[in-house]
This record gives structure tokens, sequence and C-alpha cells, in this order.
């Protein structure tokens, strides 16, 4: 099997075993995103509490997940729990573990974007007479979430590739899928490839709706925007 | 023009030897004001004197140490006050205007009266348009306050205030953040504002707009009231030096 084989190449790019395996990634990086800002958003709202009782956990639990390996994690989750009487299946965990461990990083930048909204702007909504969650929901979340656009897509882009991480627990995605293929024939340098090549389209593409949030929720901060409709 | 005269009812805001630090600073010290239905107060004093935190602390934005607050007879100053109501019927002017910039004009204006006071997508349509009107931004509505001037905004502010049917109104430095020439459009809105009656509070160094319609004028000095007294007689006769050394400096020129 020495060479390159072009036909190999082009057989696997178009493969549907492949395939299935980006759309599991891709399901994986939106379920582990969307949840993961969920548990991430109360995670930050805990830990800027002025209750110890409620940013010692917050704290904690940052604490704990961003300090040890998103790969050791999932294998105690789906190896080690079981001994406890705890199982999960594969997809179970994976889920489990992303969206844990995400929800971590995630509560950071989302902590950073509540605190960048002035102080100002929470006294103007409270003078107004909304209550604390009408601060929250009508003021300082959106404002907050146009800020943490760009490192969100950060790590949107990251989770895509750390998705692979769950091949170690046999998780079918396309990273565990690619390895399964190259059982077969061992076109092991054209396989990785078209692997590499999906998670590319995939962070390209995720790059292009990125641009797109942000235009949507920078509309009202376009300096441009006003002026054409002023003069 | 003088203002209409106040009634002799309970005071709508009172303030009630109040004492209040930051650390071991102490910033007001047994400040005590009362503001009658349909009365013009003016706070005046040098930078750091306390007028800003003492106006911010009558609808609770700032927490006070003891002493006793009240808007309308409703004590704001204990722990159990229902505060989101209490300060919807106190309108709020700030230094920085603080419009929402993620909202239009019109959703500036009608937010609260939707989310806060539960009035009908319409009814608040109805009153933003009138009150936008009245401020002179009715062409305005649709755009987003960082498209506007300093001026714009804060008339748009005082339209949002407004759009609570507040029972009185609070100014911090209004016209502090202003370039000078859009001074004139937020002060004309202020005054007349003051002849129609409203209650208002307002911490300004604009002593013009103070002998216009203020009833009385408040001088701070060191988180301390050093003054109350009727308009005229603290511009004719201030008592204190402190005032006049006040007056001196502002009035120079």
């Amino acid at each position: 099997m020495k060479g390159w084989h072009w036909d190999g190449f082009f057989e696997y790019l178009t493969n549907g075993y492949l395939l299935e395996g980006a759309f599991v990634t891709l399901g994986l990086t939106v379920f582990s995103i969307v949840f993961g800002l969920m548990l991430g958003f109360v995670i930050a709202v805990m830990r800027m509490s002025e209750h110890k009782f409620l940013s010692a956990p917050a704290y904690f639990y940052t604490w704990i997940m961003r300090g040890t390996p998103l790969l050791v994690q999932l294998i105690i989750i789906y190896t080690g729990l079981p001994q406890l009487g705890i199982k999960f299946t594969v997809l179970e965990s994976t889920l489990i573990g992303l969206t844990l461990n995400e929800a971590a990083y995630l509560s950071e930048i989302v902590r950073a974007g509540i605190a960048a909204v002035p102080r100002g702007q929470v006294n103007a909504a409270r003078a107004i007479g909304m209550t604390p969650f009408q601060v929250m929901r009508y003021v300082v979340a959106p404002q907050a979430f146009r800020i943490i656009i760009p490192p969100l897509g950060n790590s949107v882009n990251g989770v895509l590739k750390t998705t692979s991480i769950a091949s170690i627990i046999s998780m079918e995605e396309l990273l565990r899928r690619t390895q399964v293929l190259i059982q077969e024939r061992f076109l092991v340098l054209e396989l990785f490839l078209v692997a590499a090549i999906y998670y590319l389209i995939m962070t390209t593409a995720w790059e292009f709706v990125q641009r797109w949030i942000e235009r949507r929720f920078g509309r009202a901060y376009d300096p441009k925007a006003g002026l054409v409709e002023q003069r | 023009m003088t203002h209409p005269t106040p009634t002799d009812a309970a005071p709508m805001l009172d303030i009630r030897a109040v004492n209040k630090h930051y650390g071991a600073f102490q910033v007001l010290k047994q400040c005590s004001v009362a503001v009658k239905a349909g009365e013009v107060v003016v706070v005046c004093g040098p930078s750091g004197s306390g007028k800003s935190t003492l106006i911010k602390c009558v609808n609770a934005l700032e927490p006070v140490d003891d002493g006793e607050i009240r808007i309308d007879g409703q004590l704001v100053t204990d722990g159990k006050a229902d505060l989101p109501r209490l300060r919807s019927r106190v309108g709020m002017v700030f230094q920085h205007f603080e419009l929402f910039p993620h909202m239009t004009v019109l959703e500036n204006l009608c937010v609260g009266q939707e989310k806060v006071l539960k009035r009908g997508r319409e009814e608040a349509r109805k009153k933003a348009d009138m009150l936008l009107a009245r401020v002179g931004m009715a062409a305005h509505a649709g755009k987003y306050p960082m498209h506007l001037s300093g001026g714009q905004q804060q008339r748009i502010a005082i339209a949002r205030a407004l759009a609570m049917d507040p029972i009185a109104m609070l100014f911090d430095e209004p016209t502090s953040a202003l370039d000078p020439e859009m001074i004139t459009e937020v002060l004309d809105v202020m005054v007349a504002l003051a002849q129609e009656g409203m209650t208002m509070m307002v911490v300004t160094h604009e002593m013009g707009f103070a002998r216009k319609v203020a009833n009385r004028v408040v001088f701070m000095d060191r988180g301390e009231i050093v003054e109350d007294t009727p308009t005229q007689m603290f511009f004719d006769a201030p008592k204190s030096d402190r005032a006049k050394l006040f007056l001196s400096k502002i009035l120079s020129h």
C-alpha cells in the first residue's frame, strides 16, 4: 500500500458513512454549546453573586472542570461511574462530558460579558422599575450577548474539533469513523486528510454563521447605518 | 415666571437624617430634604459634595446606612420595601443618558411601560409617540441611540422616564455631559415640565435654570446640606460662606 491513492481519497471524500460521522460531530457541537451556554449562564450569575453559598460552588465547579482534561472526564463518566452503579451509554456520556466541560469555559466568557455592561445601564433599568430578573432579561443579557459573540465563536470552533476526543470512548463521530475505515484498506493518509477537510469545512461554515450573527446583533452599533438614514 | 404654589400636603419626596459611608469615608451626613408635590428643588454644590449620591438614594439605587426616605409616604429605606414598584413611580434622568443602546428610541420608551406597567403594545406606543412629539423627537422613533446627538438622547431619556407616568422626577446632572450648544434644548424640556407642575429634584450647576423654575435651592458641601433656602434668597443673600464662595466661582463669568 505504498504511495498516494487518488481513487481512495475521492472515494472517501464522498463516503456516506464518513459524512454521517461529520453530522454526528456537528450535532455534538450544537448540543454542547447550546446546553453548555445555558448552564454556563447560570454558573456565571452564581459566580457573580454576593452570597458565598452561591459563588463558592460556582467557582469550585469551574476549578474542577477547567483543571482536569476532558479526556479524563469522559473516561470517568463512561468507564468509571458504572463501578458505582451509574451507567450511561456512549452517546449520553459524550453529551454529558462535553456539555459539563464546555459550561465551565463558557461561564467565564458569559461572566466577562455581563461585567462589561456598564453599571449605568443597570441603574437605568432599575430606575424604571424593573425587577432584577427583568434587568437581566431585557437590558444586561442582550448587551452581554453581543459582547461575547467573538469569544463564543472561538468556543464553537474549538468544540467542533474537541468532539474528536469522544472517539476514545468509541463515540462514532467523524474521527472514530475515519479510524474504522482505515482498518479496511489502510489508506491512512488519504482518510485522515479527508477527515481534516471535513473539519475544515465545518469550521469555515461556522465562520460565516458567526459573521452573520455579529451583523445581526451589531446593527444598533453600526455607525454607518444611522448616517445614511439621518442625512 | 414663577412656579405654581406647592400644596401643604405631606412631601412627595422626603429624605430624613440620612447617613452613608463608602468604607471609612462619609459621603452623606445627616441629610434631610423634603420636596412637596409640584415643587422644584435644585441641589447644587462642589464636586464630591455628595449631591449625586443623595439623589440616587431617593429611589434606592444607592443604599443608605441609616435615616429614612419616603416616596409619597411610602418608606424606601426598610428592607421590605417593594423597590421595583416604588422606583417605577419616580422617573430618573442620568448624566450619561443611559438609553438602552440595543433598542430603538421607540423600544426604549415602551419597554418599561410593557414589562413593568404591563401596558398593551398599542397603548405603550401611543404614549411613546405622544411623548416623543412633546420633546421634539417624533421623527427619530426608529433610530438607535448611538445615531443621535447627546442632546437628543437626553430628551429621549426624559421622555422614557415620563412614559411611566411618574409622580416625581429626579435629574442627576442632566446637562453635565452635553456639549454647550445642546444644553438649552434639554433645559427647555425641563423648564416646560416644571411649569406644568411636575415635582422635580434636580442636581445641576445650571444656575439659570434654578433661578427660572426652582422653588428652593439646596446647597451641599462635603456630604452636608449647608443651605436649603428659597431660590431668590439663595442667590441674593446666601447665608453660609461656603455657598458664597461656590456662587462666586460659578457665577463669575
